[in-house]
C-alpha cells in the first residue's frame, strides 16, 4: 500500500524530474560496476564537462521551438555557419594586420550571435509570415545554412582560432571550465524567462491552445518569431562552444547532434507537441545521456552501435512518456 | 469537383514550369536536348521518383518520413549479403526479401506513429537512427563491389528496352528500369484513387477525426502507409545497388532532402490530403534536371546544398501559399 502510494506520487510529478534522476542514477551505478576503475576517475568527469554544454544549449535551443508545437532542424546548421564566419573573418583580419586580439575576437563573437539571431528571424519569418509549417521550413533553410557555411570554406575544415576563442571552449574560470559556465549562465536565463517573463508564459499558451491563445489577445506570429530568434542564437552560441573546443569549424560538424538534442529534449520532458518544457529537466536529461555516452565510449562501442541506441532510446522514452502521461 | 480542377491546376503548372526550365537550359546547353542526355536524365529518376511515391503516401496522409534512406540501406545491404552467403541464383525471391526488410522496418513506424500517438518526424528519426545503426554496427561497413555481387542482378538491371550507337560507335539506350518506375506508378496512383484505402489516405491527411467519423479505421490506414512506404524504400534500395553494381551500407546520405524537395514541389502538401502520384514524379523530374544542369553549367557542386535549401523554401512557400488561398 505504502509503495503505491510512493509509486503514484513519483508517477504525477509533472515533469517526471523524478523519473529522470532516477534513470541518471542507475545509469551511473550500472556504468559504476561494469568498468570502476576507468569510469569513476576524475579526468572522465572533468571531460564530460566540457563536452555537455554544447549538447545541451542544442537541447534548450529545440526545446524553445518545440514549446509552441515546432521544432528546429537547422541549429547545427547555425551553429556550423556562425562558427565558420567568425573563423573567415579572423582569417581575414589576421592576414590584413597579422595579430588577432582580445577586441576582435569579442567581434568575431558578436558576429556569430548576429549570424545566430539573422537565421532564427529568417526560419521565424518562413513559419509566421509565409506560414510554411516548421518541419520543412527549418530542413530547407538547415539545408540552405549548411550550404552557405560549405561554399564559404569550399569543403576543408577552417582551423587555427585565435588563442582566446580556443579559450571559450577549453579555458578555465576560478577551476571551472568555461562552457560550463557559459551553460549555467544560459540555462538560469532561459529557465527565468520561461517561467516569470510574459514571452515563454505566452508561448507555452501558444502550444497548448493556439486558439485559445489567440482569442486571449496573444500576439502569436511575434512570439513565435521571438522564440525561434532564441533558438538561432543559442544553437550560435553552442557553435562557438564547439569550434572553440576543437579549434576548427567545418559545415558538417555536429550532425549527429540533432538526433541527440531531440532525444535530450524529449527525454526532459518536452512535449514536442508544444505547451511543456523546462530547463532542469533538459539539464538532468543531458546529464544521463552524457554519462550514457561515456560509459559506451569506455566499453568500446563502435559510433554506429551508439546511434543504434540513441535511436531506440528515443523510441523507448516515447513509450515511457505515453504511460506517464495515461496515468495522469 | 472543385477540389479535382485544383488538381489538375496544381500539376499543369508544375508541367508548364518544368517545360520552361526545360527550354531555358536547352538554349543556354544545347546538348541538353541530346537523346542520350534525355536517356540518362530519366535513369535517374528511377531511383528518387521510386522513393518519392512512398514519401508522397506518407504525406498525403499528414505524416513525414526521413527513415527511408536508412530503410532502403536495410533492404539493400541484407539482401545482397544473403544473396552471397546462400549462393542464391534467382531475382524474384531477393527483391521479395528486400520488400519485406522494408515493410517489417515501416511497421515499426507505423506502430509508433499510431500506438504512441507521436509526432512522425521524430518517430521516424529515431527508427532511421536505428536501422542505420545496427546495418553498420552489426552487420557490417564493407561494400560490396562488382566482383561480389550477384551477377543477376547486374544483369537485370543492365537491359535496355532500346538501344541506339553514336557516330563514334559508342552505344546508349533506354534503361529498362524505367518501367518499373512506371508500372510502379500506375499501381500507387490507381491504389490511392479507386480504392476505399487509397481514398481513406486523403482523408486522414485532411482531417483525423473527420475521417474515423466517416467510417474509415485510421489504424489500418496509418500503418498501409508507413508500411507501403517502407516496403518501397526497401525494394529502391536494392534496385539501386542492381543499377549501380555496387551495396554500399553506407549510401543513400543526404537522399532524404533531395526527395522531401521532389515530393514537395510536385504539390503535395505536408497538411495532408492533397497530393498524386503525378505530381511527385513531375517534382522528381524537375529535381533531376535542376541538379543535372547545375552540373551542366559548371555550376560548383558545393552550390547544390544551397539549391536544393532555397527549392524546398520556395516550394513550400507557395504550396502553404496555395492552401491557404484556397481556405480562404
Amino acid at each position: 500500500m505504502n509503495k503505491l502510494i510512493s509509486s503514484n506520487k513519483f508517477k504525477n510529478k509533472d515533469n517526471g524530474i523524478l523519473q529522470l534522476i532516477i534513470i541518471t542514477c542507475c545509469i551511473f551505478i550500472i556504468m559504476s560496476i561494469l568498468k570502476p576503475d576507468k569510469f569513476l576517475r576524475l579526468y572522465n568527469f572533468e571531460s564530460i564537462t566540457y563536452i555537455f554544454p554544447e549538447l545541451a544549449l542544442f537541447s534548450i535551443a529545440m526545446m524553445i521551438a518545440m514549446l509552441t508545437g515546432g521544432i528546429d532542424l537547422s541549429i547545427i546548421g547555425i551553429a556550423n555557419l556562425s562558427s565558420i564566419l567568425a573563423g573567415v573573418f579572423f582569417h581575414k583580419i589576421a592576414s590584413e594586420s597579422g595579430d588577432v586580439g582580445t577586441f576582435t575576437v569579442a567581434i568575431g563573437i558578436c558576429l556569430s550571435l548576429i549570424i545566430g539571431i539573422l537565421a532564427g528571424c529568417i526560419n521565424g519569418i518562413l513559419i509566421t509570415r509565409f506560414s510554411i509549417i516548421p518541419i520543412l521550413a527549418t530542413m530547407g533553410t538547415g539545408q540552405l545554412f549548411t550550404g552557405i557555411a560549405l561554399v564559404l570554406t569550399g569543403g576543408p575544415a577552417i582551423v587555427g582560432f585565435p588563442k582566446v576563442w580556443a579559450f571559450i571552449g577549453n579555458g578555465k574560470i576560478l577551476g571551472l571550465p568555461v562552457p560550463f559556465i557559459i551553460f549555467v549562465v544560459v540555462a538560469i536565463a532561459v529557465s527565468y524567462l520561461l517561467r516569470r517573463v510574459t514571452l515563454g508564459i505566452n508561448l507555452k499558451l501558444i502550444g497548448t491552445n493556439s486558439k485559445a491563445a489567440l482569442f486571449a489577445g496573444i500576439k502569436r506570429e511575434k512570439m513565435i518569431l521571438v522564440s525561434y530568434m532564441i533558438t538561432g542564437v543559442l544553437a550560435s552560441i553552442a557553435g562557438v562552444i564547439l569550434s572553440g573546443r576543437t579549434n576548427a569549424a567545418k559545415s558538417d560538424y555536429g550532425i549527429s547532434y540533432l538526433l541527440q538534442a531531440i532525444l535530450i529534449a524529449v527525454l526532459g520532458g518536452t512535449n514536442p507537441s508544444g505547451g511543456k518544457g523546462n530547463v532542469l529537466g533538459i539539464s538532468i536529461a543531458v546529464i544521463a545521456l552524457m554519462l550514457l555516452s561515456s560509459g559506451f565510449q569506455i566499453l568500446r562501442f563502435s559510433n554506429h552501435l551508439i546511434d543504434f541506441i540513441w535511436g531506440a532510446f528515443l523510441l523507448l522514452v516515447i513509450v515511457l512518456n505515453s504511460i506517464r502521461n495515461k496515468s495522469n | 469537383m472543385n477540389i479535382s480542377t485544383l488538381f489538375k491546376k496544381t500539376e499543369t503548372l508544375i508541367a508548364l514550369i518544368l517545360l520552361i526550365v526545360m527550354i531555358i537550359i536547352g538554349c543556354i546547353n544545347p546538348a541538353f536536348w541530346r537523346l542520350d542526355n534525355i536517356f540518362s536524365l530519366l535513369k535517374s529518376n528511377v531511383i528518387i521518383g521510386i522513393m518519392a511515391l512512398g514519401v508522397t503516401l506518407v504525406m498525403i496522409a499528414g505524416g513525414f518520413d526521413v527513415s527511408f534512406p536508412a530503410f532502403a540501406v536495410a533492404g539493400m545491404y541484407l539482401t545482397v549479403k544473403l544473396m552471397i552467403y546462400t549462393n542464391y541464383q534467382g531475382l524474384v525471391i531477393p527483391f521479395a526479401v528486400a520488400i519485406l526488410i522494408g515493410l517489417a522496418c515501416g511497421t515499426m513506424n507505423g506502430f509508433f506513429v499510431y500506438r504512441y500517438k507521436m509526432i512522425p518526424l521524430i518517430v521516424t528519426l529515431g527508427t532511421a537512427s536505428m536501422v542505420k545503426g545496427f546495418i553498420l554496427g552489426v552487420v557490417g561497413t564493407s561494400m560490396i563491389n562488382i566482383n561480389k555481387m550477384p551477377p543477376q542482378l547486374i544483369s537485370f538491371a543492365k537491359s535496355n528496352i532500346i538501344n541506339f550507337t553514336n557516330a563514334d560507335g559508342t552505344k546508349y539506350g533506354m534503361t529498362s528500369m524505367i518501367l518499373v518506375y512506371l508500372s510502379l506508378a500506375l499501381i500507387i496512383h490507381l491504389f490511392l484513387n479507386y480504392t476505399m484505402l487509397g481514398r481513406g489516405i486523403y482523408a486522414l491527411g485532411n482531417d483525423k477525426e473527420s475521417a474515423k467519423r466517416a467510417g474509415f479505421n485510421v489504424k489500418l490506414v496509418t500503418f498501409t502507409v508507413f508500411c507501403l512506404a517502407g516496403a518501397i524504400a526497401g525494394f529502391a534500395g536494392l534496385l539501386h545497388s542492381s543499377m549501380i553494381w555496387l551495396a554500399n551500407p553506407r549510401d543513400f546520405v543526404g537522399m532524404d532532402l533531395d526527395v522531401i524537395a521532389a515530393v514537395v514541389i510536385g504539390g503535395t502538401s505536408i497538411f495532408g490530403g492533397k497530393g498524386s502520384v503525378i505530381g511527385t514524379m513531375l517534382g522528381v523530374f524537375m529535381l533531376v534536371i535542376i541538379k543535372n544542369s547545375l552540373i551542366i553549367m559548371k555550376v560548383e557542386t558545393t552550390w547544390q546544398k544551397v539549391v536544393i535549401g532555397l527549392i524546398i523554401i520556395v516550394a513550400t512557400a507557395i504550396t502553404a501559399w496555395r492552401d491557404k488561398h484556397n481556405q480562404s
